[in-house]
């Protein structure tokens, strides 16, 4: 059996997520890694990505929006602002922020507003994120 | 001396009112147990990232982040969190009396209200209010803290303010919570944690520290929001309370008080009678 590392998926409301995994994907700001058991410490800020761990079942995702992953050679700590297992996601709300996302990205285009449009953009990132894992889960 | 009648209606009503004192505090303790739970359910996340700061801080050589710039003070910002609804003792004016003494002559000072009862009071004294939030005090969310966060990082940034404080109610227990000051901004990342390893940091320091403090901050500002809920729903259960206790000696004295008058009427129409009955013969 291969070695595991441990891994705790935590949120400002509760921990989200603890268990040994064979490997853990993760896409940061600098590009995707992979941390395998022993891997150097290591921190990092994630984008708003798929977490994908592997286990001895296969392959398994979660959704991550934002947040810091730290590395330890026996432990990986992913912190963030919100994450959700594919069951739990709301399809009808990611659907309708989806809807809300894009209208303002639409309506800020026009007015010129940065800020607005950054934050429209995020939640529009968290939006299709929470769609693609809550539909790769049916399938 | 009130009627039997009037006395009757009296414990009537103060019998009402023990009834709705006493499901208040029923529902202040159930939320209470909430509120802790939830407090020690984001334990985890703020420890870790406190952790992280430390050690990100350690590794970072020059502090060049707009939330750590440290200036001369001209204007000064206090975020007072408090409560929507009243009845829970001495909760908000605690909460006020704490801030009072910082702001009180000093006009380069403003303020930023949670909850209902710290705007009213403000207002009405005619302070201003640079921005208030309502609506969440029993049961804040994340997304709270976040929007928050966000405005004060804007103030601090744009150079509308040079410190922040925030002013909150700490829940050490049902009976006992201290209100307290703490400086939000500008950050201070000095701690006194250990740091041990040599972390890599993917893709710099001080960019990972740049990601962290915004963070950091939020979670701060998500810690103190649930200490206060909890502080405020803990002093409305002790409220409440003595409110029941209260009432039921009220009742007991009236009851008594009741009795009497009873008594003394019963008492005088017999004597009635019988002064009527010794008329007679």
């Amino acid at each position: 059996m291969a070695r595991k590392i441990q891994l705790d998926i935590v949120s400002p409301e509760r921990l989200v997520f603890s268990t040994a995994v064979n490997m853990v994907i993760a896409r940061t700001t600098a590009g995707d890694i992979g941390v395998l058991p022993g891997h150097t410490p290591l921190i990092a800020g994630l984008q708003i990505w798929p977490l994908r761990l592997l286990t001895d079942e296969g392959e398994q995702q979660i959704s991550v929006c934002g947040g810091f992953i730290d590395v330890q050679p026996e432990k990986v700590t992913v912190l963030a602002a919100c994450a959700e297992l594919p069951e739990e996601i709301d399809v009808a709300r990611a659907e309708a922020a989806k809807s809300r996302a894009e209208a303002r990205i639409k309506g800020s285009k026009e007015s010129r507003e940065n800020v607005d449009l950054a934050r429209a953009e995020a939640a529009l990132k968290r939006a299709l994120l929470r769609l693609q894992i809550a539909h790769r889960h049916k399938h | 001396m009130p009627s039997a009648q009037d006395i009757r209606r009296r414990i009537r009503s103060v019998k009402n009112i023990q009834q709705i004192t006493k499901a208040m505090k029923m529902v202040a303790a159930a939320r209470l147990r909430r509120a802790q739970e939830k407090a020690a359910a984001s334990k985890p996340y703020t420890e870790k990232i406190r952790q992280i700061l430390a050690s990100v801080a350690a590794h970072t050589t020059d502090q060049a982040h707009p939330l750590l710039e440290v200036r001369e003070v001209k204007r000064t910002v206090y975020v007072v969190l408090s409560s929507d609804k009243g009845l829970a003792g001495a909760y908000s004016s605690n909460i006020i009396k704490e801030v009072l003494p910082r702001i009180a002559g000093n006009d380069q000072v403003g303020l930023v209200t949670v909850g209902r009862k710290a705007r009213d009071y403000f207002k009405r004294r005619g302070y201003t209010v640079d921005a208030e939030y309502t609506g969440f005090s029993e049961k804040p969310a994340y997304d709270h803290a976040w929007a928050i966060a966000r405005d004060l990082s804007e103030r601090f940034q744009s150079g509308d303010c040079d410190e922040i404080y925030l002013v909150y109610t700490q829940f050490f227990s049902a009976i006992n919570l201290q209100p307290i000051t703490i400086k939000l901004l500008p950050l201070s990342t000095e701690t006194t944690e250990q740091v041990n390893t040599d972390y890599i940091f993917e893709p710099s320091a001080d960019e990972v520290l740049g990601l962290l403090l915004p963070k950091y901050l939020e979670t701060t500002i998500f810690g103190a929001l649930m200490q206060a809920a909890a502080s405020e729903l803990g002093a409305r259960m002790t409220a409440m309370e003595s409110a029941t206790d209260n009432a039921e000696e009220l009742i007991s004295k009236l009851i008594l008080n009741y009795n009497k008058v009873r008594q003394a009427t019963i008492t005088r129409e017999i004597s009635e009678i019988v002064g009527g009955a010794e008329a007679l013969k």
